[in-house]
């Protein structure tokens, strides 16, 4: 598979269509493995890393579930196509640094994917879309099952899979979510959220991982341990933390169309607004503008079928997106004209926001519950 | 004071968190807490950062002047980049390392998954427990028809155990 099929087939967990997906964007697992008395990549020396990389890529891509896969090798991958795997998060930040000696093998379904030489041998991560974190730990524990059995994997009896980081002994495995939170942000009850899931031993971050800012009110959350407590106990934990926030968003949305109903469709109303007549826009600002209309879609202020181009525009209005999109590469005063471009167009047939609606739904006491395909 | 991150910069910004019990303290400097996104302390994982920093003095303690025999990796290596160079480096800095698991994990013995390959070794090794002691019983009883049997189960086994 070619770069240009992974740009233009989107992936499934960007489509939406799990459950909870109003609210959760994507849930993903991923396992770190190394080789067994082999120099972890960020310590082995070029020739080692490479060595490693010839000995596991050729084992990840004869997976039944690699079959038509995309697999390129770090340095075959241009700057800008890197940063579009990242802004999809198949590879992380990290890796996007890395050329030769590591390599990226995913799915056609972009629901898989392999990194070789990111700070462990091997980083496999299953994405899905909505709420799904049993079902994204069971396909990458099946892959990580059939790879076992081929490779020799670092483990100790008592410490379990050792990692390069001590972070992640144990399982080596962390699962997270990207929760889309305007109704807690909105009615400033994020923090006292973010402080209680610290409490509980899970993190918080933004939303491209570690050290980075919360943007669009996307927030992700994930277990910051790894040993001492099963896979599947982990899973579930996060599953009813999660749970437990979706209801706190509910609440939320319900307690500002009653209470602060006047903010809120003066958020709505400016967000439709800059969004419409803008030329000139940032990607933080568009992220930020583009959370609240799709709010607007999830209390019915915007037609259903609005909400797949709000979603699509969240991946398409990013940077790299953005100038592979356009083929170019652009300097950041023509990205935000760009897309202040893309998003008037796109929103050119978007009706306006219609308050009434959701005033109604209101009455009756609730709004849309969230579809459950689960 | 200087910032724990990038150990240039005067350090500004002094969190001290509790979790779970356990107090963690970490300086920064401006640009480093902006960068790591410490706006709101409260809602900010310290041990995040903590790594390569608490992370090092302890290692420091177990292992003064240690390298690891299987990859070279020494104990200022880790401090520099909060990473370990190999599995091996578990058993060479194994006892500064239990301290700081202990501090970071829920738990200090994992629990999870095992390969197929470790259930293999567990399930061996405990035969060979099981025939070692009954080998010892057999010679301290001069029951020698026994032993010799039992001795020729332990070579077969370990030959096992080495494939």
């Amino acid at each position: 598979m070619k770069f240009e099929n992974v740009m233009a087939t989107g992936g499934e967990w960007l489509r939406g269509e799990g459950p909870h997906h109003q609210i959760v964007i994507s849930s993903r697992v991923r396992l770190a493995r190394n080789l067994r008395q082999r120099a972890f990549p960020g310590w082995a020396k070029k020739a080692e890393r490479t060595q490693i990389l010839e000995l596991i890529k050729p084992r990840v891509e004869e997976l039944t579930e690699m079959q038509d896969s995309f697999s390129e090798l770090l340095q075959d991958l241009s700057a800008l196509e890197k940063q579009v795997l990242v802004e999809r998060h198949l590879i992380s930040r990290e890796h996007a640094a890395k050329s030769v000696g590591s390599a990226v093998i995913m799915n056609r379904r972009q629901t898989l994917s392999i990194m070789v030489n990111e700070e462990d041998h091997l980083r496999m991560q299953s994405i899905r879309s909505g709420l799904q974190l049993k079902s994204a730990f069971k396909l990458v524990d099946k892959v990580d099952s059939t790879l076992e059995g081929k490779l020799d994997f670092a483990y100790d009896a008592r410490l379990g899979y050792l990692t390069a980081c001590p972070t992640n002994v144990g399982t080596g495995m962390r699962a997270s979510a990207m929760l889309h939170l305007p109704g807690l942000v909105l009615s400033e009850m994020i923090n006292q959220v973010i402080q209680a899931v610290n409490k509980i031993g899970l993190a918080v971050r933004g939303l491209y991982g570690e050290g980075t800012e919360a943007m669009g009110n996307l927030f992700q959350i994930s277990n910051q341990t790894t040993l001492g407590e099963k896979e599947d106990e982990i899973v579930s934990r996060l599953s009813k933390v999660i749970e437990t926030i979706i209801e706190k968003e509910h609440d939320a949305r319900q307690m500002l169309i009653q209470k602060k109903s006047n903010t809120l469709w003066d958020q709505i109303g400016r967000a439709y607004g800059v969004l419409t007549f803008a030329h000139a826009m940032t990607s933080k600002e568009a992220l930020n503008l583009l959370s609240i209309i799709k709010l607007g879609v999830d209390l019915g202020a915007f037609p259903e079928d609005r909400r797949l181009p709000i979603d699509e525009l969240f991946i398409d209005t990013q940077p790299a997106h953005l100038q592979k999109s356009s083929q170019q590469k652009l300097n950041a005063e023509e990205r935000d004209h760009l897309r202040a471009q893309i998003i008037r167009e796109r929103l050119r047939v978007f009706p306006k926001p219609d308050i009434s609606k959701v005033a109604r739904e209101s009455e009756n006491g609730s709004t849309p519950e969230p579809q459950n395909n689960e | 004071m200087l910032c724990d991150v990038c150990k240039c910069n005067e350090a500004t910004v002094f969190l001290t968190q509790i979790l779970e019990g356990k107090m963690q303290k970490v300086n920064l400097c401006d640009a480093c807490s902006k960068e790591k996104g410490v706006q709101d302390p409260t809602g900010f994982a310290l041990a995040d950062l903590l790594l390569g920093i608490g992370a090092a003095e302890e290692i420091e303690k177990g292992a003064p002047s240690q390298k690891c025999p299987v990859c070279g990796f020494t104990q200022a290596d880790f401090k520099k980049t909060g990473r370990l160079g190999c599995s091996g480096c578990y058993v060479t800095f194994a006892e500064g390392l239990g301290s700081l698991l202990k501090a970071m994990h829920k738990g200090t013995e994992h629990v999870g998954k095992l390969p197929q390959r470790a259930h293999r070794e567990i399930e061996l090794g405990d035969r060979m427990r099981a025939l070692t002691e009954d080998l010892e019983k057999a010679v301290a009883d001069e029951n020698y028809e026994s032993a010799a049997a039992l001795r020729d189960k332990i070579k077969q086994l370990a030959h096992e155990k080495a494939i």
